[in-house]
């Protein structure tokens, strides 16, 4: 009977010793906690950006916090499923001070987590995901879809679409498809395609992927029956590269396929290699990047000392590793926002202040160049009625070993993906007995 | 000892036939419940209520729904989430279609609704029957997948196929906060859990489980199989259907079908499986189980690995949740294939005994 009491009173004191350490310990923190996926079904697209945002948070905190402040960042595993990820955000919500944003990272999740935040108190960050329609401030007061959401995406394709034409006008006549996962996420930017094909003349064909998609013969045999001349692919996770062989098996040239942002990473292209050159995809500013400034920043004082969060060097950089550093920088923004405006330089921030900042978010190009995140952003400017701060994207293009920019910026024509998304917030607002706000700016 | 019948007497049938016949178990039943009314909601946390305990209630009653048609009756079906989505979205659309519908009336709408979808998927049932009746409700799985992505009136034309409630509220209480769900929640389960429980030890209830002994034999005697059967069907349904209208407005808040896919079936009918077919108690079991041995172990693992001085990453972690909770099953089946529900009977046999080993 004396040994259990011993192993016990050893384990005690190695508790204690391990607790008691850290040089921190005086240091005020602020809670970041990161809904991420490194397993289940879509973890090729949850580890680098998970990676990218925690290796952001780490240069933050090398180079003295927030004013001062030290970003206590952890991880929650979601697995992809919104059950767990709801179940990781109740219990992260209100440890160590509580949490002043949430990225869920996912669709699902975003629809369950965006009810819960407005009686928890806590902004809901979608970078270019989950419900686009709440770029609507007026409606989705505590929901931020920051540089983009799918309408502009898709928006933005149509255009480039139109561009390769010699313009709009030219797709009269044409025959666009939409290869769509059939899910919430697939569905969304349907009302604007709909709406682009009347104002346009091209006749829009709905092919919808059953999820998880690796059985998509029928949906293109049906493509290649009706033979459209551009393919919009809104895949994600195994549906794109399968889509991408079954578009190379019928012929399809792959340089008229545009994709989702979802569908346009390293993880979707990088098996098939030369055999998806050319395909195109939405880039919602975030794109590969190997030169900006903050990579390299990052692989000098993170990697080349051992400190990185990605398993592999050749990650930074990537597609989903940028968009996990824009996602860390607009959190990093928001906290210093509130902290300067709110006059707490130094202290913790709360959730409603730092949905102030997101809602007066400015960061200007120079200071785009100060982070070093030139080429990678634009300004983003946000506002009550504007929870998306910016209307710009470019098209990026796989040459076979990397993703590339392969287009100038173009901004989305604004009316219509407000009147879009308008419409979709108004429904929810109707279903959901909300009284849109009124922004007096 | 403290668990004997002695002087126990009963004087008439009705209190020979109460549900608790012992009156130890009548005490235990009463501790329980005031529990789960009052201490409950005065101590725990709010992380507890929205992350364990109104799943575990959901869930427990789904389970209960599907031990009646699988194990009370027999008839192995792999659609439970689809029968949960039916009143899941049934419930929706009374709530969106019709004004000033009461919760209550619109959970219950659903659930006939789900009761109908399950009749006519139960259909198959009267002429397959074992493994390949499996297969069939399979399709009722598959069936609800495709019918809440395809059928736009069914989410009354939302454009994402997203669909979401708020505002709940029953007799004037509003239903915002956990500790109000919770209770309706926990009301809704006594309530269905005492009926259950009434109904298999009523006439029905030995219908449905002479079919599941020894169908022809049941026949032979004169119980209607085509009646049986489609009354399993129709009840589990109902109770599923209830069930899953809950999970989808208190838990899920907003949901799209994806939510009720065949991964929920599955978990469903491990449910069942591990608390004890054919047992009212092993729902519970199951229920409880299934939602709560995950969460612990993730937050169990990572804590017992830093007091050994190793950090372990969120990937490791959630990978040694998966391969303990399998563990666990396997080994639960070995020791005691019947479930977690005959473990508790063994252990009440052992109880009436005690301190005596016979």
């Amino acid at each position: 009977m004396k040994r259990p009491i011993s192993m016990l009173g050893a384990a005690l004191v190695a508790g204690a010793a391990l607790g008691a350490g850290g040089a921190w310990a005086q240091q005020v923190e602020q809670y970041v906690p990161l809904l991420t996926y490194r397993t289940g079904p879509y973890a090729p697209s949850g580890i680098p950006a998970a990676n990218g945002m925690v290796d952001y948070f780490k240069l933050v905190n090398l180079r003295g916090g927030v004013n001062g402040v030290r970003l206590l960042v952890e991880e929650c595993e979601t697995g992809y499923d919104t059950a767990r990820s709801v179940e990781c955000y109740e219990r992260m919500k209100t440890k160590n001070g509580g949490a002043v944003l949430i990225q869920p990272w996912s669709t699902g999740a975003t629809f369950a987590i965006s009810e819960k935040a407005d009686a928890d108190k806590i902004p809901v960050l979608t970078l270019g995901y989950g419900r686009g329609d709440a770029a609507n401030g007026k409606v989705f007061k505590w929901v931020f879809p920051l540089a983009g959401n799918y309408q502009l995406g898709e928006d933005v394709i149509v255009q480039a679409i139109g561009a390769r034409e010699g313009g709009l006008d030219k797709l009269a006549g044409k025959k666009i498809a939409v290869a769509y996962h059939d899910s919430a996420y697939g569905k969304e930017t349907l009302p604007l395609l709909r709406k682009r094909a009347a104002m346009h003349g091209f006749q829009l064909i709905e092919v919808p992927l059953t999820p998880p998609g690796l059985e998509q013969k029928s949906a293109w045999l049906q493509i290649r029956r009706d033979r459209p001349d551009y393919i919009i692919l809104r895949g994600y996770g195994v549906m794109t590269p399968t889509a991408l062989k079954e578009a190379q098996s019928i012929g399809f040239a792959r340089n008229r396929i545009y994709g989702s942002w979802w569908a346009g990473s390293e993880a979707d292209t990088r098996d098939l290699g030369d055999n998806a050159k050319g395909y195109n995809a939405v880039a919602l500013q975030g794109s590969a990047n190997y030169d900006a400034k903050v990579i390299k920043d990052i692989l000098a004082q993170l990697y080349d000392k051992r400190q990185g969060t990605a398993g592999n060097r050749d990650e930074v950089g990537e597609v989903l590793y940028v968009r996990g550093l824009m996602a860390a920088l607009f959190t990093v923004e928001a906290i210093r926002t509130a902290q300067e405006h709110f006059k707490k330089a130094g202290q913790r921030v709360t959730g409603e202040e730092v949905r102030w900042a997101l809602e007066n978010l400015n960061i200007t190009q120079q200071r785009i160049d100060e982070l070093g995140f030139n080429a990678i952003l634009r300004p983003i400017r946000t506002s009550c009625a504007d929870h998306m701060g910016s209307y710009v994207a470019r098209i990026s293009t796989w040459d076979g070993k990397r993703w590339g920019i392969s287009s100038d910026w173009m901004e989305a024509n604004r009316a219509l993906v407000d009147e879009v998304d308008n419409e979709s917030s108004a429904r929810y607002a109707k279903e959901h007995n909300i009284t849109p706000r009124t922004c007096n700016e | 000892m403290l668990y004997r019948e002695n002087g126990q007497f009963k004087a008439s049938y009705r209190s020979d036939q109460q549900v608790f016949p012992i009156l130890q178990d009548r005490i235990a039943m009463v501790l329980l419940l005031v529990l789960a009314f009052v201490v409950i909601p005065l101590a725990a946390s709010e992380y507890l209520f929205a992350a364990i305990l109104i799943p575990f209630l959901v869930m427990s009653l789904a389970a209960l729904g599907l031990n009646l048609l699988v194990g009370y009756c027999g008839q192995i079906s792999l659609g439970g989430a689809a029968f949960m989505a039916v009143g899941a979205y049934g419930a929706y659309n009374f709530v969106m279609r019709v004004p000033g519908m009461p919760l209550v009336v619109a959970l219950i709408l659903g659930g006939v609704c789900a009761a109908l979808f399950g009749m006519v998927f139960g259909l198959p049932s009267l002429r397959v029957k074992g493994l390949y009746l499996a297969v069939a409700t399979l399709a009722a799985q598959f069936f609800s997948d495709w019918m809440f992505l395809r059928v736009r009136w069914l989410t009354v034309d939302s454009p994402s196929g997203v669909v979401g409630v708020s505002d709940l509220s029953v007799f004037g209480v509003p239903l915002e906060s956990n500790v109000a769900r919770y209770l309706f929640c926990l009301t809704v389960l006594v309530v269905l859990a005492l009926a259950a429980k009434n109904l298999v030890r009523g006439a029905i209830g030995r219908e449905w489980m002479a079919i599941r002994d020894m169908d022809v034999a049941a026949a032979v005697i004169g119980i209607r199989p085509m009646y049986a059967k489609l009354s399993a069907f129709a009840v589990s349904s109902f109770i599923l259907g209830l069930a899953g209208a809950m999970w989808a407005f208190f838990y899920l808040g907003s949901w799209e079908p994806a939510a009720f896919g065949l991964d929920l079936s599955l978990e469903l009918l491990f449910m069942i499986i591990i608390g004890g077919l054919g047992s009212i108690m092993g729902s519970f079991f199951g229920a409880a189980f299934i939602v709560a041995v995950p969460i612990v172990l993730n937050q169990l693992l990572p804590f017992l690995a830093s007091l050994a001085g190793i950090a372990v990453t969120t990937t490791a972690a959630s990978h040694a949740e998966l391969i303990v909770f399998g563990a666990l099953i396997v080994w639960f089946l070995i020791v005691e294939p019947h479930g977690l529900a005959r473990l508790w009977s063994t252990g009440k046999e052992k109880l009436r005994l005690w301190p005596f080993p016979y």
